[in-house]
């Protein structure tokens, strides 16, 4: 599973734009810095390929392999 | 499957980069890197002047500025006296290209045994977007603002290319960062650079294009556009020397 | 101790690699050329590392590396070149780094000449860089007195943690004598413990060099360094007093032109004439009691002596004598040297003028 640090996040949106399987979207809420940030909108069709985190210029995306 | 965990090189905090800037992604893939070898504790980053220098409060290990341009002299110094240390610039590319020309020229072709990391975004960006060496032609910056003319201010410096001429230097190569192909190469182009140091091979070179939202004036996601169309196909990104590879 | 007939510069690089110098990062300029290429050879005998820089800039930046991981760094240059190195020994102050920069004078400004003179007085106490810091300034007179200070002066710059300068002109670091060097320095790194590159000693933290503070910070690193540079007026001063006791002119002068004046001073001592001289050693810090506690009931003038056209040293003088008596001025420059029958004319007229 993929884990969205709010506070590094500046609201790029690389991670967006290169996730293959297109889960990720804006959310709709600000962080406490005042960005908006990324939200996974289908963590079944999560691969964790971790292409969002070598995108991520502010190593804010950590990536958990999953099982099997 | 792969996974992904955020490097113990980096303090656990957000840098000082713009959103979207790849100077910010540029310093994470070395962090990255310096984890991946276990080299947090014996790695140096000697930081430059300009928006490297932001690395300053990103780097959780051994760091010291450098005067502008003048990052592979202080390297030069540390390295001959630590020479087990892994030892690597981080420079910009006025930083580098410009005002620091004679350092890097001179260190690399005395092949001294670190690593030099060159984030070039085509332009100054924490003095606000004035021409650099690397500014292409037509581009628009705050001293060129009609857009870079060769009749007045000449070409664009392609380090890659006049580094990869020295005798010295054993790996140059240029990354660009826009995109996942682009950067799992430029980190895995990082790791050799750093191995090869760590051998004791020689001096090494690593450009990486970057780009600066905020003095191009675009989105990030533009900039990831404007560079397949403007920078990579004049900086091409590739293998310029390698010198062990060629045995 | 072991005696030896040595030329300046190369006194001056022995005494250096005995006081613990272990780096040396130089770009050729005369007349200092003798110092590098005497490093060259003798650093690698000690384990130390040489560096021929490809500029004067790229040689002090060289040294700021070198010192940050606790090593004892040097390098040396002349007018021209100091100038370039002025960015590099800024930094040191600001990053507070030790380091020693030794300037062969030659004559100024521009390229001037490359003959000796003592033009960078002015340079070497006031603005050594930007930003408004002070280095510790020695100015030997004899190659023995270079040797020593040259030995110790590592001692001063961890001490204080910044750049110390050693100033001598063509003139000694030409001339050969006999000097007396002292042993090899046992290298001990453990007070570079806090301030150099961790690691260094098997220390497990990490280390931020920085040359570049936030604003507060800043200030308090000037204020800090405000407050050292009076405890150097307070415990650092080295002056030599000659002959002042009884003394109705007094001669300030340093390096080679105290030599000469020297040489007058006795000449009119032997004609009856009660002159006598104040030497600074440390150009800064300036040996101002000397100046200000002369009495002035008895002196009836001041004469500054230097090589070089107008007086640099003058306006220090002046405002520790604080118009209690006339300052003169003699000197030469362009790459002139003074000379005997000069300098006796230059105190003569005065003294016998009544000045």
């Amino acid at each position: 599973m993929i884990t969205i640090n709010a506070l590094m996040c500046k609201g790029c949106g690389y991670c967006i734009k290169f996730c293959p399987k297109h889960i990720l979207e804006m959310g709709k809420e600000r962080s406490q810095k005042g960005h908006f940030y990324p939200v996974n909108i289908n963590e079944e069709a999560c691969t964790t390929c971790a292409v969002c985190a070598l995108m991520c210029p502010e190593a804010a995306i950590e990536v958990e392999a999953k099982e099997g | 499957m792969p996974s992904y965990k955020r490097p113990s090189a980096l303090l656990p905090m957000s840098t000082g980069y713009c959103p979207g800037c790849l100077h910010a992604l540029a310093t994470r893939l070395v962090a990255d890197v310096v984890d991946e070898l276990n080299q947090q504790k014996n790695a140096i980053n000697v930081i430059s002047v300009g928006c490297s220098a932001l690395n300053l409060y990103s780097w959780s290990g051994d760091e010291i500025g450098a005067a502008h341009g003048r990052a592979p002299a202080v390297a030069t110094g540390i390295k001959r006296c630590l020479p087990d240390r892994l030892v690597f610039t981080y420079q910009g590319d006025g930083d580098l290209a410009a005002i620091g020309l004679a350092e890097i020229m001179s260190a690399a072709n005395r092949g001294e045994n670190f690593t030099v990391i060159f984030a070039n975004n085509q332009t100054y960006g924490m003095t606000g977007g004035q021409m650099a060496p690397t500014t292409l032609i037509g581009q628009k910056s705050t001293t060129t603002p009609f857009g870079r003319d060769a009749a007045t201010t000449g070409y664009p410096l392609k380090m890659c290319e006049l580094i990869s001429v020295l005798e010295a230097p054993v790996f140059v190569a240029r990354y660009a960062l826009n995109s996942p192909k682009g950067v799992m190469d430029a980190k895995k182009g990082i790791k050799k650079a750093f191995e090869l140091q760590l051998a004791g091979k020689g001096f090494t070179f690593i450009e990486l294009l970057t780009n600066c939202p905020t003095n191009w004036g675009m989105s990030p996601l533009d900039t990831l556009d404007y560079m397949n169309t403007n920078t990579i196909p004049y900086f091409v990104p590739g293998v310029y020397k390698d010198k062990e590879g060629e045995k | 101790m072991e005696k030896r007939f040595m030329k300046g510069c190369e006194a001056i690089a022995e005494a250096a690699v005995r006081g613990g110098c272990r780096f040396f990062a130089g770009y050729p300029i005369t007349p200092q050329n003798e110092i590098p290429e005497y490093l060259s050879k003798r650093l690698p005998e000690v384990g130390g590392a040489f560096v021929q820089g490809e500029s004067e800039v790229a040689s002090i930046n060289m040294v700021y590396g070198a010192a940050a991981t606790g090593t004892r760094a040097l390098t040396s240059s002349s007018g021209p070149g100091i100038s370039l190195k002025a960015e590099g020994i800024s930094y040191l102050a600001s990053a507070q780094l030790p380091a020693v920069i030794v300037n062969i004078s030659r004559g100024g400004p521009g390229l001037g000449s490359i003959q000796p003179a003592q033009s960078d007085y002015l340079q070497a106490t006031k603005a050594l860089g930007h930003g408004g810091f002070r280095a510790m300034v020695f100015a030997p007179a004899t190659l023995q007195e270079a040797v020593d200070l040259t030995y110790n002066a590592w001692e001063y710059a961890e001490r204080d943690r910044g750049p110390v300068l050693i100033l001598m002109d063509g003139c000694l670091g030409a001339i050969m004598e006999e000097v007396e060097l002292p042993e090899m320095k046992e290298l001990n790194y453990d007070n570079t413990e806090d301030w150099c590159l961790a690691r260094v000693n098997g220390r497990e933290d990490s280390h931020m060099i920085t040359p570049i503070l936030p604003e507060l910070a800043l200030e308090m690193l000037n204020k800090f360094k405000g407050m050292t540079y009076k405890m150097w007026e307070m415990a650092d001063v080295k002056v030599e007093e000659y002959l002042l006791d009884d003394a109705e002119y007094v001669v300030v002068a340093y390096g080679i032109a105290a030599r000469v004046a020297k040489e007058a001073i006795n000449t009119l001592r032997e004609q009856g004439h009660k002159v006598g001289m104040i030497r600074p050693i440390t150009l800064y810090p300036f040996p101002k009691a000397s100046l200000d506690n002369l009495d002035y009931e008895k002196v009836k003038a001041i004469i500054d002596i230097e090589m070089t056209i107008p007086a640099q040293m003058r306006d220090d003088i002046e405002l520790q004598v604080k118009g209690r008596c006339p300052v003169h001025e003699y000197g030469r420059s362009g790459g002139i040297l003074l000379d005997d029958d000069g300098v006796l004319e230059a105190i003569e007229n005065i003294v016998k003028g009544g000045a």
